[in-house]
């Protein structure tokens, strides 16, 4: 076993010198911790290949100007997707990791994220390995429309297949986790993490304050909130996911359940 | 008709009901309420009928045909509680081994205070989850309108039908404008692009079959309710899983087999 809380020092560093570089940039879209980023704070260092990383929307509804602005986003964040997928080691143990980036149309759930979703679960289950899926997301994609929600059927099945087969899946609510995300796989970790003050919902605050036409309740919808209401086990600073995620895996691995 | 009629046809207040549905195609409903853990939601009706001799499970979004009524079922927007509720019967019906039928026909799961304090995300995903790996027949039916994560908590089914006038979407038209435009005046522009209609969906492979809506509508929607649970009944409980699930993954069109 790694001794936690003795190696974690340089990535504690580097992840408050990431959020400080952060807070400085102007716009708001580059102010938010990107899909790699993420990867980089909780693999072991340069332990992450990535999947299917050309998989992309095929525009279902041939929506007006949806191809012209996913190139233009294509070329100002590389991505093509809001979704990065792949395989990496975090604490040496091999791990399915997933990671919404909002720079691509606020990490939506298109048919191609869907589908990347369900082409890392099918391998977790394939080769045995834990699942951890870090969420940041709006919710479903307007511009693909019923083939958007129908994403959540197909994670769910997905995730679902993979749990009752005993697969862990550890999923990670991040600032924002709304919509048809935080209503499909995000809310179906077998540990369900959240960042601290992590807006996390079904409905937006904007929606709620039209429907009842009053002021919403001191902290409504954030991580903190939700672990009051029961809705998620732990709140875990992004620069402390890492030593979390070894832990947790560390206990969830097969030759630890002293059987032997 | 165009989308955004049918979009209003769907809506509109003489459009048949949940309890209709019940009184038409069903005999002996004997209604199951609550959730056991908070409360029973009014939104969503759900119980145990006959149907040509098949003891089956119907769930259902409940709307109410009079303003005092719509009032009192919060208009068909269901609560965590509702989804809750209908998950304890869907797992009542694949312990009993009765067919589950689901009606779906909402403006989308209930934006509110409690309903988000009370886990609706948590309940939605519940509920889909509980629905792909159900060992038993699952047949929903879009009746009316099917808005968002709210209809889709009830429609993960091996069939899934909608009448020819109902509409299906990701969310209300005027969600939809408000969100892509930030105008929701753009609804009938929304209409128009989101492809929510039964033609248009039946289509695109995203439902299984579309049921006319003309004289023949009850003959023929009895008819092939029963030919489906039939055919559905032949099956092995685990086929039935995994053919849902591959219906599912293979919808989109994306999965390289």
């Amino acid at each position: 076993m790694i001794a936690i809380g003795e190696v974690f020092e340089k990535r504690r560093k580097w992840w408050d010198n990431l959020e400080k570089a952060r807070k400085k940039v102007a716009q708001s879209e580059q102010k938010r911790i990107t899909a790699y980023e993420r990867i980089a704070s909780i693999c072991d260092d340069g332990k992450f290949r990535e999947m299917d990383k050309g998989l992309q929307s095929q525009d279902p509804l041939h929506f007006p100007g949806y191809a012209e602005k996913r190139k233009e986003l294509e070329k100002r964040t590389h991505l093509k997707e809001a979704v990065v997928t792949g395989i990496g080691k975090i604490g040496q143990k091999k791990t399915a990791i997933g990671v919404f980036d909002t720079r691509f149309l606020m990490g939506s759930l298109g048919a191609a994220a869907g589908e990347k979703i369900v082409r890392l679960t099918e391998r977790a289950e394939k080769e045995k390995l834990p699942l951890v899926i870090i969420s940041a997301s709006g919710g479903a994609r307007m511009q693909e429309g019923l083939f958007s929600l129908m994403q959540m059927a197909k994670t769910v099945s997905a995730i679902e297949r993979f749990q009752l087969n005993g697969g862990l899946f550890i999923s990670f609510l991040t600032n924002p986790t709304t919509g048809g995300v935080s209503a499909s796989f995000a809310n179906r970790g077998d540990i369900i993490l959240a960042e601290p003050k992590a807006l996390i919902c079904f409905a937006g605050p904007r929606v709620i304050r039209q429907t009842i036409g009053e002021e919403l309740p001191q902290g409504f919808q954030r991580a903190e909130f939700l672990q009051e209401h029961g809705m998620i086990d732990a709140i875990v600073p992004g620069k402390e996911l890492r030593e979390t995620l070894i832990k947790l895996l560390q206990m969830h691995d097969t030759r630890m359940r002293g059987l032997q | 008709m165009n989308a955004y009629e049918t979009v209003l046809t769907a809506r509109s207040v003489g459009r048949n009901k949940m309890d209709y549905y019940i009184d038409t195609f069903f005999s002996d409903f004997f209604e199951l309420h609550g959730d056991r853990l908070y409360r029973d939601d009014p939104a969503v009706i759900g119980g145990i009928a006959m149907f040509h001799g098949i003891p089956v499970t119907i769930i259902g979004h409940r709307k109410g045909r009079s303003v005092e009524e719509n009032i009192a079922c919060n208009f068909g927007m269901a609560s965590p509680e509702g989804y809750r509720k209908a998950v304890r019967l869907m797992k009542q019906a694949e312990k009993f081994k009765r067919p589950v039928i689901t009606f779906v026909d909402t403006p989308g799961a209930y934006p509110g205070v409690e309903a988000e304090s009370n886990g609706q995300s948590n309940a939605i995903a519940q509920s889909i989850a509980c629905m792909c790996s159900l060992k038993v027949p699952v047949i929903s039916i879009i009746t009316g309108e099917g808005n968002s994560g709210g209809a889709l908590a009830l429609a993960v089914a091996d069939s899934v039908w909608m009448l020819e006038h109902a509409v299906y979407s990701i969310l209300s038209p005027e969600g939809f404008a408000s969100i892509l435009w930030k105008d929701p005046s753009l609804t009938e522009k929304a209409c128009g692009l989101m492809k929510m209609t039964a033609t248009e969906l039946l289509q695109a492979g995203l439902i299984d079959g579309m049921i006319k809506e003309d004289d023949t509508f009850e003959k023929e929607f009895d008819r092939a309710l029963y030919e489906k649970i039939k055919q559905l009944q032949k099956k092995k409980p685990e086929l039935l899983v995994k053919e849902r699930y591959l219906k599912f993954r293979r919808m989109d069109g994306l999965y390289d087999e």
